[in-house]
């Protein structure tokens, strides 16, 4: 298993690459009790990029995306932003650092608007001393809701329209633009469309896409390999708690996929 | 099932998405405030002593102590939470602030203060109690309305706060050009905490958290601190109304508000807020209050015994909570 070689060598992989990635995961180690999650793993997210996370279950890859996101801090190893080091040690030093996340069991609240929701911890006051009462703009997050699922082409009856009465897509395609607006250097999103349907799906990625195209970095963490393969820019491969592969996702088919999940043979190709 | 995203004929469904979106509010609210009126109308005719200026002045002043302890009541049900403890705790804040009055020799008004300061010192035990302990909201408050009936009986020996001024009765007596004072009290409390709940943060993150608690604390809200805040105003509200009901009756009584809670949750329920948290509007709730007032001075008027009363608003109980499921499953059930 540590023959495949990790780090060390795809750091000078890019020498081409000026730019330090936007998020970056170096020999994190996590461990439950007895339990290693995570051995040393590597990640990297490069600007403007969809990077799809996979591996099999028990890989590692919720504790990575929770480390990533500030909900367990890495016992070892460290976390950088643009190349610097960081400390998160709760969800909100991630996304105070522009990191957001889009977890499996989407944090909305059924009863507030579409609007509430997506300024929701983060509300627009009106100004002056009312404002200072903690007296809401209303019209302003309407309108900045609007406006922002509009580019992200996230269609929705209405932004008053409270969460309970949309379809599961649509609360979906909510929570994943919520995380794209606020987000200022990556999203991550765990598992997005594991339960929707093809045609809710499809709209999913698309925000997914148009939020890459406007120089957002991308996080998929995802069990469908036809669907990396479609979406992703990279991929990195956990195995084991740590990293297992990086590949390129125009160079690879499913079957690659698989085998480097499961470890039966040893897909590299960045290795060459 | 994706029909509810089909591109082509969204027209009628935006109108009716419109229609519950708005309707879903209002459906409880309107319910309720016609079987206010049925009542109201049934009574008239059913007692002639109803429809008289005494008995209406008693019934505003009747509602006024319920509807502001109800308007507590159904901040602390947002947040998908109950609290039971509010009718001992209104018993010790009204004999407390009694007690100061005659051996102290307080004004009422500092009278009040002291009301309000226990009131709010009970909800922040109860705040703590669940967001620092992380006792479910139901026992903690239980536990709490238990201790402050206790409380109530060891001070004041289980007898009555008796030989109290006549300016003692001025809150829950008095009046301004005929209408009740503490009936605009009522309305002032049940303005601003309308007015807070639908326009500022703290409206906003009390229904988020009963929405979804999880998705609050994600956000970054300090749900702790708000929740323990929820509680505080629920409390200061629930000592204002016990001090306007000691007032009312010019004496601090140990026995005052036992099952109130029941009144008062049924008036929330009543009202549209849901006891599954995150819905919930003070408008109702008023209307609810007025119901339960109703049902009660009807009831006396009638001479219906005291323990129909009791059966009658569990009764009540049953069939707004049913209400409120029925209404949640319809407008989940869309898509």
């Amino acid at each position: 298993m540590g023959a495949i070689p990790t780090a060390t060598a795809d750091s000078d992989q890019q020498p081409t690459d000026a730019e330090p990635p936007v998020l970056e995961a170096r020999g994190v180690v996590k461990r439950f009790g007895h339990v290693e999650a995570l051995r040393g793993a590597d990640f990297t997210v490069r600007r403007g990029e969809v990077v799809a996370l996979i591996g099999d279950n028990g890989a590692g890859k919720s504790t990575l995306i929770k480390t990533l996101s500030g909900v367990h801090p890495p016992d070892e190893g460290e976390i950088r932003v643009g190349g610097r080091p960081v400390q998160f040690s709760t969800p909100v030093d991630a996304r105070r650092a522009g990191v957001e996340t889009v977890y499996q069991d989407l944090a909305v609240a059924d009863d507030l608007s579409v609007a509430a929701n997506l300024y929701l911890g983060r509300e627009i006051l009106r100004s002056g001393p009312l404002g200072r009462l903690g007296l809401l703009d209303k019209r302003a997050m309407r309108q900045g809701a609007a406006a922002a699922l509009d580019e992200l082409g996230v269609r929705i009856p209405r932004v008053t329209t409270p969460i309970a009465m949309l379809s599961g897509g649509q609360r979906q395609c909510v929570a994943v633009a919520r995380a794209i607006i606020w987000a200022t250097n990556v999203v991550i999103l765990d598992e997005p469309t594991a339960a929707l349907g093809v045609v809710q799906t499809g709209r999913v990625l698309d925000v997914v896409r148009r939020a890459r195209d406007a120089g957002m970095s991308v996080v998929l963490v995802s069990h469908n390999m036809p669907q990396v393969l479609e979406i992703a820019d990279r991929v990195e491969v956990l195995r084991l708690g740590r990293r297992a592969a990086q590949l390129r996702a125009d160079e690879v088919t499913t079957d690659d996929l698989v085998a480097a999940m499961t470890g039966s043979t040893n897909v590299d190709r960045d290795e060459r | 099932m994706s029909s509810a995203e089909a591109t082509a004929g969204t027209q009628r469904g935006e109108l009716s998405d419109w229609f519950r979106e708005r309707i879903s509010h209002a459906v409880s609210e309107f319910t309720a405030a016609t079987a206010l009126v049925v009542l109201f109308i049934a009574l008239t005719f059913a007692s002639p002593y109803f429809l008289t200026a005494d008995n209406l002045f008693n019934i505003g002043a009747q509602t006024a102590v319920i509807a502001i302890i109800a308007t507590a009541q159904t901040m602390v049900i947002i947040t998908k939470g109950i609290d039971l403890s509010v009718g001992s705790v209104a018993a010790l804040a009204g004999v407390l602030g009694a007690m100061v009055v005659r051996d102290l020799g307080f004004s009422l008004w500092a009278a009040t203060a002291v009301a309000i300061g226990v009131g709010a010192l009970a909800g922040l035990l109860n705040g703590l109690l669940v967001t620092v302990a992380r006792i479910p909201p139901f026992i903690a408050t239980l536990g709490t309305m238990s201790v402050g009936r206790g409380l109530v009986f060891i001070i004041t020996g289980a007898v009555g706060v008796y030989g109290l001024p006549r300016s003692f009765q001025l809150l829950g007596n008095g009046q301004i050009l005929g209408i009740p004072f503490a009936v605009v009290i009522t309305v002032l409390v049940a303005v601003g905490v309308a007015f807070l709940l639908s326009q500022t943060r703290f409206g906003q993150y009390t229904y988020a958290m009963g929405s979804n608690l999880e998705a609050a604390r994600r956000s970054g809200i300090r749900v702790g601190r708000h929740l323990t805040g929820v509680y505080v105003l629920a409390g200061v509200l629930v000592g204002l109304g016990g001090m306007i009901a000691a007032s009312r009756v010019n004496s601090g009584q140990p026995n005052y508000g036992i099952s109130l809670e029941l009144d008062v949750i049924a008036a929330a329920v009543i009202g549209g807020a849901s006891l599954f948290g995150g819905q919930g509007r003070i408008v109702g709730t008023i209307i609810g209050a007025f119901l339960i007032a109703l049902v009660r001075n009807g009831a006396v008027l009638l001479d219906i015994s005291i323990h129909y009363q009791q059966v009658i608003v569990g009764v009540i109980i049953w069939a707004a909570v049913y209400f409120d499921q029925y209404r949640r499953r319809r407008l989940e059930s869309r898509g």
